[in-house]
């Protein structure tokens, strides 16, 4: 069992004392199938007779409606927007995760601050900022990056939920239409997380493939982390 | 930590503890600089429309840890930035702010957040041209504010950091270590002490003096109808009122 382990200086002004829970993050770009796997390894962990609790970005009771408000039409800009995450993810943070953590559930999270650095580094913003800034954030346990190539995700989404304007990058002015920006957009997101891949050791899963076989290679380091036999360059720390 | 001021405009900001008559001051300042026909915008602390919308909601249910009070005022500051403070100093107007990343420095820190981590957070801004603090002894402040006002806020009183279970005790105690805070900023950012127990006119000429030493040579954006600039951003709410934030 172990204590807080902090990317920077955490919460200073509270002790959450020992943390028997695991902290495991999923990672990937839009319409990778994040949450169909979140909800699948759920089920799973539940069967095993695991507490999990799950939780997404922008899902704070705090900064919803505010967010909301931002995407439909109020002028943001890139330094306010990743302000308006970075509270957003502190609040869940604080008041669900650890919390989750201290009572020794499972975390899963759809999603950590790593996407945040990789949108906010194609907007501009510097990337010592953003690093500094989630110094508040804890190391996971496990970091699973849900690696997929453009063509596999323009497949899923077109016969799914269909290109929208955030996923496509549109603030920022590519091109002229949505897949055009959607293309652009999304070989650079994926080509800034494959960068905090290797800074900070994210397990990379193919997932050009279907959700089956995914969730099958999810469920090993899962497995190797429950039973404390993760190897080195599988763990964030 | 802050940086530069790279552009053609000026940066004249105010700061000091609840009740130590900054805003007096600068009210007075700009309606000085815009009678010489500057080009002047005043920008208020917590003053964005969309982040209020956020705040209130937290104060209400009184959810804001320091953390997220500290990260959801830079992000007040930071929409102010963004959309109004950075491209007026671009385009060479004075920007009178009441409160800076000062401000946040004193009080994120005081509730207990990591002082390099606050400062960090507000790298993007700019180290003023004029950072003027109003220094008032703790009891006149108290005095000043718990006198004039019928009831202290439970995040105003710092009641959030359990000083104590009385409000206007937690206040004295909170505005003690936010004062302690500012008084370590003097030298780390050079801040140019004001005594504010002097009579309001003569601040006000210490003020001016200063500010003309800053503005020597300084052209900035021709304002020769004397107008005000009207807020941009429609949302981001009316010129503030009297009184601490």
């Amino acid at each position: 069992m172990a204590n807080a382990d902090f990317y920077g200086a955490g919460f200073p002004y509270r002790d959450f004392g020992k943390l028997p829970g695991k902290l495991i993050v999923l990672e990937g770009t839009d319409g990778v199938g994040r949450s169909t796997q979140v909800s699948m390894l759920r089920h799973w962990l539940e069967e095993e007779g695991y507490a999990v609790a799950d939780t997404g970005l922008t899902r704070s009771e705090l900064t919803g409606p505010g967010l909301d408000a931002a995407k439909s039409g109020h002028t943001l800009g890139p330094i306010t927007m990743s302000l308006f995450y970075a509270a957003d993810f502190a609040d869940r943070l604080e008041n669900k995760i650890i919390p989750a953590l201290q009572a020794g559930f499972i975390v899963l999270s759809d999603r950590y601050f790593y996407s945040m650095i990789a949108r906010d580094s194609i907007r501009g913003i510097d990337k010592n900022w953003s690093r500094a800034l989630y110094g508040i954030a804890l190391r996971p346990h496990l970091i699973l990056y849900l690696q997929a190539s453009v063509p596999s995700l323009v497949q899923r989404l077109i016969h799914g939920r269909g290109l929208n304007y955030w996923e496509s990058g549109m603030d920022l002015h590519l091109a002229d239409n949505f897949y055009d920006s959607f293309v652009t957009y999304q070989t650079q997101i994926i080509k800034a997380l494959e960068e905090l891949a290797r800074e900070y050791n994210f397990v990379t899963i193919d997932s050009d493939r279907d959700p089956q076989e995914i969730f099958e290679d999810l469920k090993r380091p899962i497995r190797l982390l429950l039973h404390n036999r993760l190897t080195k360059s599988e763990r964030p720390f | 930590m802050l940086r530069p001021n790279d552009t053609k405009g000026k940066l004249i900001v105010v700061e000091g503890i609840d009740g130590s008559g900054k805003s007096t001051q600068i009210d007075l300042l700009y309606k000085w600089l815009l009678s010489k026909g500057y080009s002047v915008y005043f920008s208020e602390w917590n003053s964005s429309a969309l982040v209020k919308s956020t705040t209130k909601v937290a104060k209400k249910s009184q959810t804001f840890t320091p953390a997220t009070f500290s990260i959801l005022h830079c992000t007040d500051f930071a929409d102010r930035w963004e959309n109004s403070i950075y491209p007026l100093l671009k385009a060479g107007v004075i920007v009178l702010a009441d409160r800076y990343a000062f401000t946040a420095f004193a009080r994120d820190i005081a509730r207990g957040n990591d002082p390099r981590w606050v400062r960090d957070m507000y790298s993007f801004a700019f180290m003023p041209d004029a950072a003027l603090y109003f220094r008032v002894p703790l009891d006149i402040a108290v005095e000043r504010i718990t006198g004039s006002r019928a009831q202290l806020k439970y995040y105003e009183a710092g009641m959030d950091l359990g000083l104590s279970e009385s409000y206007e005790e937690s206040f004295k105690l909170f505005q003690g270590k936010i004062l302690n805070e500012y008084d370590k900023m003097i030298d780390e950012f050079g801040l140019t002490m004001i005594d504010g127990t002097l009579p309001v006119k003569v601040q006000q000429k210490k003020v001016r003096s200063l500010i003309r030493r800053v503005l020597e040579g300084f052209e900035g954006l021709p304002n020769p109808e004397k107008k005000p600039i009207a807020v941009d951003n429609p949302q981001a709410g009316k010129k503030g009122k009297k009184g601490g934030k």
